[in-house]
């Protein structure tokens, strides 16, 4: 079994060489180094670990758009909502949707008012639900990245062996690649060094990542989700951020290849096609979803079931959006434990188990 | 007690007739059977000494109702029992009422029945008074089972926030987080093989040795619902005080770790139904802890924090030598733990 343990000595070890390495880097920069975890995985390990407290004053760690749940355009889980409210359907999802506020409403509010929501940790295992429940429509809600996509996918490749017509996806899948462009290119971006995600890397490979030292000249490494795997990346990058020469590093050899998991992209592949796509904070970014392709039409849920959905309402005050762009960290914004909270969450940032806010309200807030 | 598996729960054995009584006769009163239960009057009544007397009540809707370590009868059981022990009271009476859905299987409730009446005798705890209800298919889940628990308080202990010291220890008798994650586990949607068992176990007679020998314990918990987290957030907030727990000092098996890292969960915030956490003076705490260690239902027990001057706060001191607050949990996809 996995033991996620940290070696303490050998944790105490890095910690006691980063204050120096970033001097170097901040002495280069005119001012401390502001590195961005990409990966919503990784704003909860460095939360849990209390890594932000140790290296507080030596550099700033901010987090980025790499938290699916957050990342989901208003309209779309306005959308998501109101597939819980036709009576054939129930709706498949991940926990972490549930409690996600759309703009009147949540799959848990409407849940309680007897629309059928059905959570799952494995998109196959709601297959075999449908197979189960030939009279219900289950409808999957596609959120995730390159991580979780492949698995989708699994599960209509078992829909189709098994003739299944009562098993379909809502897509809102999203691609990393894209949105760190978009992200890239936005002038007012500060971000001296990006801490990627290993799991996506995994399938991508640290091919698809070259971009970011290659044309936009800042450092990345690619990590794990251990507290010594991000002390190191925190470490490389600092080193490289000195030394003014900015590479992708994969610092997850031991999960990383340079093309990435070919398998998982084929079957990607072959059911989903990009799409531009919508994102909290960002707007339309071009080509960075996934649709069903054409001749899976059948198992595409927004061609099954077309919505008009009312156009959705901004969440007033609510920062979610600058927080995904690294813009702003979580008690920055003006809501943040005051409006909202866990319990009575404005925006999806609060709600996620990988969100921002959440992973701040949860593990550091009022910790000084 | 012979049982054909096939029968189920009819609505006519909640109707008072002969079903009924062929119900209480054949299940409830051979499991339970005690001089006060088996008067079969409408009240049983006994006498108590003079003293304090302790009174809980809890319901028990666990779903699914057979997991490994248990069922939602001895956890009826043990979950009362374990609310009276902390408290500082010996528990000796409990009643049950079952509210049992139409077409459970009487097969089941026999092994649910006989589960509380083993509990109840390794407790030493006696089933006084009872009720049963069936209610009409989907208007309740298989059974749900309410307990309220008695006890009797000895005039020597003295437990609560008040009592508490910046300075004492805190200490916990074992794993965390073993009950709730057997119970997520039995989900089928999960797909995850695992040997994780449900710590579920009566705690009244290792409390009771403990209060009897070490005079400065100041407060007990049991880590049920919302877990170790939850409930040192609530002595902090009560006692005004804060508690340092440190990450490296928790006991956590090494299969709840690996599955809860895989589902994104921690262990600190699951229930435990066999675990309490104890705070006692500094000078005590070594001794505490020794014989504990050597009480079955102690054996990992370890010395997990301290109590500090504060304001109602509980801080994790990490393995990486960093500080995380702990707060309490809004809401997580869990099925029902108990």
């Amino acid at each position: 079994m996995l033991n996620n343990m940290p070696d303490p000595a050998l944790g105490q070890k890095i910690l006691a060489r980063l204050p120096s390495l970033a001097e170097k880097a901040s002495r280069r920069l005119g001012r401390p180094p502001v590195l961005m975890e990409v990966c919503g995985t990784h704003t909860m390990a460095i939360a849990k670990s209390g890594m932000r407290s140790l290296l507080a004053g030596h550099l700033e760690l901010r987090s980025g758009p790499g938290c699916p749940v957050c990342v989901t355009d208003q309209g779309d889980i306005d959308k998501m909502i109101a597939l819980a409210g036709r009576p054939e359907v129930t709706i498949a999802t991940f926990g972490d949707m549930l409690r996600v506020p759309g703009t009147d409403s949540s799959l848990e509010v409407e849940r309680a008012r007897g629309a059928r929501v059905e959570i799952f940790y494995a998109p196959a295992d709601a297959v075999e639900f449908a197979a189960g429940s030939p009279e219900k429509e289950i409808v999957f809600l596609g959120v995730g990245f390159e991580t979780t996509i492949p698995a989708v996918a699994l599960s209509l490749e078992l829909a189709v062996a098994q003739g299944l017509r009562n098993y379909s996806v809502l897509s809102s899948h999203k691609l990393v690649p894209p949105v760190m462009k978009a992200l890239l290119s936005d002038p007012e971006l500060k971000i001296d060094g990006f801490i990627l995600p290993g799991h996506v890397c995994a399938v991508t490979g640290r091919q698809a990542f070259e971009f970011i030292s290659g044309e936009y000249h800042i450092p990345a490494v690619i990590t794990g989700f251990e507290p010594l795997d991000l002390l190191a990346s925190v470490c490389l990058l600092l080193n490289q951020i000195a030394d003014g020469r900015p590479e992708t590093v994969n610092g997850y050899t031991r999960l990383v290849r340079e093309e990435g998991n070919k398998k998982a992209r084929a079957i990607m592949e072959k059911y989903f096609e990009p799409a531009d796509a919508l994102w909290r904070g960002f707007g339309l970014v071009p080509q960075s979803g996934l649709a069903l392709k054409k001749e899976y039409s059948l198992y595409d849920a927004a061609a099954r079931f077309p919505l008009q959905v009312p156009a959705s309402r901004p969440l007033i005050g609510c920062a979610c959006g600058d927080i995904l762009k690294g813009k702003l960290t979580s008690p920055q914004c003006p809501l943040f434990a005051k409006s909202c909270t866990p319990l009575n969450p404005v925006g999806p940032c609060m709600v996620s188990s990988e969100g921002a806010c959440a992973a701040y309200y949860q593990y550091e807030w009022a910790a000084k | 007690m012979s049982t054909n598996e096939n029968e189920l729960i009819l609505l006519a054995h909640g109707d008072g007739g002969l079903l009924t009584h062929q119900l209480l006769e054949k299940y409830f009163l051979p499991g339970f059977s005690n001089e006060l239960l088996d008067e079969l009057s409408d009240a049983s009544v006994f006498s108590m000494q003079e003293g304090r007397l302790a009174v809980s009540t809890d319901s028990f809707v666990v779903d699914p109702i057979f997991f490994p370590g248990g069922n939602i009868g001895k956890l009826a059981v043990c979950g009362t029992v374990n609310d009276i022990a902390v408290s500082g009271a010996r528990p000796l009476y409990l009643t049950a009422s079952f509210i049992l859905e139409e077409g459970l299987p009487l097969g089941e409730l026999a092994r649910i029945v006989a589960s509380m009446s083993d509990t109840a005798v390794k407790a030493g705890v006696k089933i006084i008074a009872g009720d049963t209800k069936v209610v009409g298919r989907g208007q309740a889940d298989k059974i749900f089972i309410t307990t309220t628990g008695i006890g009797l308080l000895p005039p020597q202990v003295n437990l609560g926030y008040r009592r508490l010291k910046p300075g004492d220890k805190v200490l916990v008798n074992g794993s965390l987080g073993n009950h709730g994650l057997a119970i997520l586990l039995q989900r089928e949607t999960l797909g995850l093989d695992s040997k994780v068992e449900s710590d579920c176990a009566p705690l009244n007679l290792i409390i009771e040795k403990l209060l009897k020998r070490f005079k400065s314990i100041k407060i007990m918990r049991d880590l049920t619902r919302g877990g170790l987290a939850t409930n040192a957030k609530e002595i902090a907030q009560s006692a005004r005080v804060d508690i340092w727990l440190d990450e490296q000092s928790l006991p956590v098996d090494d299969s709840v770790r690996g599955v809860t890292e895989l589902l994104g969960l921690d262990p600190l915030y699951l229930a435990n139904e066999g675990k309490f956490l104890i705070a006692a003076a500094a000078d005590e705490a070594a001794d505490l802890l020794d014989f504990m260690k050597k009480d079955s239902l102690g054996e990992n027990s370890r010395l997990i924090g301290e109590v500090r001057a504060g304001s109602g706060n509980v801080y994790l001191k990490t393995a990486l030598g960093g500080t995380r607050k702990i707060n309490m949990l809004a809401s997580a996809p869990l099925p029902r733990i108990c």
